[in-house]
């Protein structure tokens, strides 16, 4: 396949025709912030942490849905980028109710983790104070709205990695909401296969295992990238 | 001139001032250094003038939280949101999706054993939302945490003692 050069913070690299800004990025050893990726489900750009700047597009773009392309300029991590990706975070917790205190997640948390790293140590916006249900109608595991970012990973991972196409989006705007089948409480969803992969997946506490409590919800990625391995790659052996 | 010390206590659980209190010796450093001119730990009624540093601790839940805040900014330098109650309304804002006549009616009347009835008499009125003092005035410091870290506290206390910029130096952390 074709290689393509750009310069991504100064530094000249090259990427494969074809790869996203986010991948040529990650090869290269520039860290980019993320929230919606996963390994091995497709990108979507749900969440805009990874925007950057390209020179001659006045657009922030997602690094992970755009493409490289031949003496593409691109910033990672300028004032700018900064300043916005604060901003989302902030509206992010806004938006829900996301009280790391008493969160299965507390501690291990994507959410979290983000906005230590982007510096935020308050959020300048009225928290909503949404009133969201709490699905815990499945035998094994439960689903807080409160703490969903909409990220849509349990979806893909659903649809994409199983197969089972349990979960979905309802809704539009800031009412939008993760559903499982036909919008029925999960434990009556006849297509769940109880396998669990949306768990592991989620970046916050929103989907956890039933029974935990503060801070006990560790995901274990190690499954979904076997998985993804194996099929990808052929490699049918853990490490 | 000593620092002068304020700490206040609104609607939290007193977890903040548990690990203030959790300084260990460096209250004795600390003691020399400022004079604790109002806190739930000094026996003065009325917020002072002319306090250098006030610690808040809790959302503000009602209408002596509020009042007292008010009066807290007009008289203090420097104010700092102390804990997550005060910097994202935390475990005193779960009950903001709940409407209070309805919470209060489930906790004082159908959750009592014996003679149910809404307290009023020398209450405070129940704000509609519990939420953090930086939506009511300005606020100059955040140190989230439930509670901040003693280490938190001693790193900016620290700071201030010795002349520098009012933060701290270790990691904040949120929950």
């Amino acid at each position: 396949m074709a290689a393509k050069t750009l310069t991504i913070d100064g530094k000249q690299i090259s990427a494969e025709e074809g790869a996203t800004v986010l991948q040529a990025a990650t090869e290269a050893g520039i860290p980019i912030p993320t929230l919606c990726h996963l390994e091995g489900v497709y990108d979507m750009g749900a969440c805009r942490l990874c925007i950057v700047e390209i020179t001659g597009i006045p657009k922030l773009l997602p690094a992970c849905t755009t493409k490289v392309a031949e003496g593409m300029e691109i910033k990672t991590n300028s004032e700018r980028l900064r300043k916005y990706r604060r901003m989302i975070l902030e509206l992010l917790f806004a938006e829900r109710n996301h009280v790391c205190a008493v969160c299965v997640s507390n501690g291990h948390c994507e959410l979290q983790t983000l906005a230590y790293s982007q510096g935020m140590e308050h959020v300048r916006y009225d928290y909503t104070f949404p009133k969201w249900n709490l699905d815990t109608t499945h035998r094994l595991f439960g689903m807080d709205h409160n703490r969903c970012v909409l990220c849509n990973r349990c979806v893909r991972v659903c649809w994409h990695i199983e197969g089972a196409g349990t979960k979905n989006v309802s809704g539009r705007g800031a009412k939008s909401r993760i559903i499982t089948d036909l919008n029925m409480p999960w434990g009556d969803a006849d297509s769940c296969t109880e396998c669990g992969k949306c768990v592991m997946s989620c970046p916050t506490g929103a989907l956890f295992n039933k029974g935990s409590t503060v801070g006990e919800m560790e995901r274990d990625r190690d499954k979904l990238e076997f998985i993804v391995n194996a099929r990808e790659k052929k490699q049918w052996i853990a490490d | 001139m000593k620092i002068r010390l304020a700490t206040v206590w609104l609607g939290g659980c007193a977890g903040c001032h548990m690990s203030f209190l959790d300084l260990d010796e460096f209250l004795i450093d600390l003691a020399d250094a400022v004079d604790l001119v109002y806190s739930p730990v000094v026996d003065v009624k009325d917020y002072p003038e002319n306090v250098d540093l006030c610690l808040i601790e809790g959302a503000v839940c009602n209408e002596d939280n509020l009042e007292i805040l008010h009066k807290i900014r007009a008289r203090t330098k420097v104010l700092v949101s102390f804990g997550d109650c005060a910097v994202t309304g935390n475990v005193a804002g779960l009950r903001n999706v709940i409407p209070v006549n309805k919470l209060l009616q489930r906790i004082y009347v159908d959750g009592a054993d014996a003679n149910g009835c809404i307290p009023h008499d020398g209450l405070p009125q129940l704000s509609k939302l519990a939420r953090p003092a930086q939506d009511f005035v300005k606020i100059d410091v955040c140190l989230p945490g439930c509670p901040p870290q003693n280490k938190v506290i001693a790193g900016f206390l620290n700071n201030l003692l010795e002349g520098r910029k009012p933060e701290t130096n270790q990691k904040i952390k949120f929950g």
